[in-house]
């Protein structure tokens, strides 16, 4: 009895955002995917260190390698995990490259391993890597998700696109969140004529079809511009049509809780305007900002996707999940080499645990319903 | 009813102002124009041209005239039902994009009624048997449809279909079809093969609109009314189709307002995927290019064709749903 009114006062006394981690809590599948998204997060800061290999290299010797499996079965016996080695046999009639299994050669898989050199974090100079393979000749690193037309080692570029990938759906809807606070604020707040401007712009916007003036304004960026200046001008393109719906989402909570109680009393005492709106009503609403921000970066990411998978999103040398699925263009080169397809798997996995999570922070952004 | 009509009507005309500006803009924005790319061609090609045909050739396209002066030039044409020449392709764009629109609207349409067909009964089934493991089978889909670029799902159906069928489904037509003039023979060609892309395209907005029929046939669920239905002893099948469903999917009907410009959106990724004969590859190919009034004309067409999916939309709901109209006149 006493621990049960001891938990009542604790929920009387917390603040909302600690009601609304409780509530998250309780959805096991979003919290599963919040740790999904922080392992991708950390692929994110550091891709080389998840990297097996330069993903830059190209071999025309190694071109098309199937993926190569980490294993712990070799002769019906468990063993330490490895990978086998494959061999090349120029296919007399297609003259084809095809790769066979050479299960002589194991390469067994190490942890920790040193590779080639890089800067942690872009400042630490080091060459550790989280796996390598024993016994594996320069050059010649096993593919675990096999290699591209230009021999280029799959895992590691999926690797570094998970950065830059990631990296321009969060710029990009931070630029697009920003625009949406500030204008659906100032809409919700003020009201009247100010509000209908914004409104009818929004409505504008929306009204375009989006993916055809995507394509029209990404084809307008010059084809000399250094990889860099495309990728902002890229996220700047996606955060312009992206900010209608968050300003949306921010105007009707500004306009309900113009309303309320608190933000009356607040007025009535004196309180300035700027601090009505930043002490008061800001907190308010904050984790349901949160929760639109996080079903909004999915659908960034899959904008960059296919903007590049068009060919006028980034450009090679760049590599994000949309240039690497660009090699999977056709029918053809998919029949020919299916996993050139594995780095789709990833974005649904991303995409998709970044839309659990949204949906369970939506749920529990609001603690007191139910 | 006539003026919630009219008064949507009315600023429709204002809308297309707009856009047409926008897509000229968009159309503007590159550097240089065709003329220079084509130049740059043909002295590549070794054929020599003087400034003087540089010059005839830009006052030709108007291109010598200040930018509002070719805005006009250009709306005034599409006005008259001019949609000006390709360069590219050496011929009108009017004769380009005719055959691809119409292909581009039935495709989009077949789309959206195989997304009705499909997303309705999923979400009544859903609502009906709320937690049930087929809801959450449903509910597991639908996150995976959401989180699908529809491009790979195509890609994945191609091949799949490729690999286990020996069926090569790209384009919409086989190739003896390809420059025939229309006739059953042909018709019945493009039905054989417009199935995939229309599977294709439908899928991701299937998940969404049953996940909208399932929440509001719960809402519709709680009422008085169905209690009263089932006290009565109407058997529950009858009782759920023949009083919340009529409720609960009308609503649907509003979605039409943001989901068909998603099709015709979507349609464009996949169409490049498949190489299907619609406008969306058009527009890429005359965007890369640099053909610009064909890339501006198929733009505002894709513009127009949503301000009237919109359009529909409202109608339609005003018509089903008298308390808009009170809202609106």
């Amino acid at each position: 009895m006493a621990a049960k009114t001891d938990a009542t006062s604790q929920v009387y006394v917390a603040p909302a955002w600690k009601m609304t981690w409780w509530r998250f809590r309780k959805h096991k599948l979003a919290v599963f995917c919040l740790w999904l998204i922080g392992l991708i997060a950390l692929i994110s800061i550091s891709p080389q260190f998840f990297a097996t290999t330069d993903p830059y290299a190209t071999s025309a010797r190694r071109a098309y390698i199937p993926t190569q499996f980490i294993r712990v079965v070799h002769d019906g016996q468990l063993t330490m995990p490895f990978v086998y080695g494959v061999v090349g046999e120029r296919n007399q009639r297609t003259l084809r490259m095809e790769w066979v299994i050479d299960d002589e050669v194991r390469y067994p898989v190490r942890f920790f391993v040193r590779g080639f050199e890089y800067r942690f974090l872009g400042l630490i100079p080091t060459d550790r890597h989280l796996i390598g393979f024993a016994g594996a000749p320069p050059g010649e690193t096993p593919a675990l998700l096999g290699t591209d037309r230009l021999g280029r080692d799959q895992w590691s570029r999926l690797m570094y696109g998970t950065q830059i990938s990631m990296s321009i759906g969060l710029v990009a809807v931070a630029l697009s969140t920003l625009l949406g606070i500030i204008l659906g604020g100032i809409s919700g707040y003020f009201g009247g004529l100010t509000d209908n401007i914004i409104q009818r712009i929004i409505e504008l916007l929306q009204a375009l079809p989006p993916i055809p003036v995507w394509l029209a304004l990404s084809a307008a960026l010059p084809r000399t511009w250094p990889v860099t200046l495309v990728y902002f001008a890229i996220t700047i393109i996606l955060a312009l049509l992206g900010w209608t719906r968050l300003a949306r989402e921010v105007r009707g909570r500004f306009l309900s809780l113009r309303e309320e109680d608190f933000v009356t009393a607040a007025r009535l005492v004196g309180a300035s305007r700027v601090r009505i709106i930043f002490s008061h009503m800001v907190p308010s609403f904050t984790s349901h900002i949160i929760a639109a921000v996080t079903l909004a970066i999915p659908l960034m990411i899959l904008n960059e996707t296919f903007l590049s998978f068009l060919g006028l999103g980034l450009r090679p040398p760049a590599i994000s999940w949309g240039v690497m699925l660009q090699e999977a263009q056709n029918l053809q080169s998919v029949v020919n080499a299916p996993w050139l397809l594995l780095p789709g798997a990833f974005v649904i996995i991303a995409v998709l645990a970044l839309n659990i999570l949204g949906d369970g922070l939506r749920d529990a952004a609001d603690p007191y319903a139910n | 009813m006539h003026w919630f009509i009219l008064k949507r009507l009315m600023v429709v005309p204002l809308l297309l102002f707009i856009f047409s500006i926008i897509a000229f803009v968009l159309i503007q924005a590159p550097p240089g124009d065709y003329l220079t790319s084509y130049i740059a061609e043909l002295a590549q090609g070794g054929t020599t041209i003087t400034q003087d045909q540089i010059d005839s050739l830009r006052r030709q396209y108007g291109l010598d005239q200040p930018v509002y002066v070719q805005y006009f030039l250009w709306v005034g044409n599409l006005l008259q039902g001019d949609l000006g020449y390709s360069f590219e392709w050496r011929r009108s764009n009017a004769e380009l994009i005719g055959e691809r629109l119409l292909l581009t609207l039935a495709l989009t349409t077949l789309s959206l009624i195989f997304t009705w067909v499909v997303a309705i009964p999923i979400g009544i089934i859903s609502a009906t048997r709320q937690y049930s493991v087929i809801d959450y089978v449903f509910t597991v889909l639908n996150y995976i449809g959401l989180a699908t670029p529809n491009f790979l799902l195509a890609l994945v159906l191609m091949w799949i279909a490729f690999d286990s069928f020996g069926l090569s489904v790209t384009g919409l037509f086989s190739p003896e079809f390809q420059q025939a003039p229309w006739s059953w023979a042909r018709f019945a060609d493009m039905m054989g093969k417009i199935w995939l892309p229309m599977i294709v395209l439908g899928t991701a907005g299937t998940a969404q609109i049953a996940r909208v029929v399932r929440a509001n046939l719960l809402d519709e669920l709680g009422k008085p009314y169905t209690e009263m239905a089932r006290a009565k002893g109407l058997p529950e099948w009858k009782l759920v189709l023949k009083y919340p469903t009529r409720v609960a999917i009308a609503p649907v009907v509003s979605t039409l307002g943001w989901y068909f410009p998603q099709l015709l959106s979507g349609g464009l990724v996949v169409a490049v995927v498949m190489s299907l004969p619609t406008i969306g590859p058009l527009l890429l190919r005359a965007l890369v290019g640099q053909d610009m009034y064909l890339a501006g004309t198929i733009i505002l067409i894709y513009c127009i064709l949503t301000v009237v999916g919109t359009l529909v939309s409202d109608v339609l709901l005003a018509l089903l749903d008298p308390r808009i109209r009170m809202d609106g006149a």
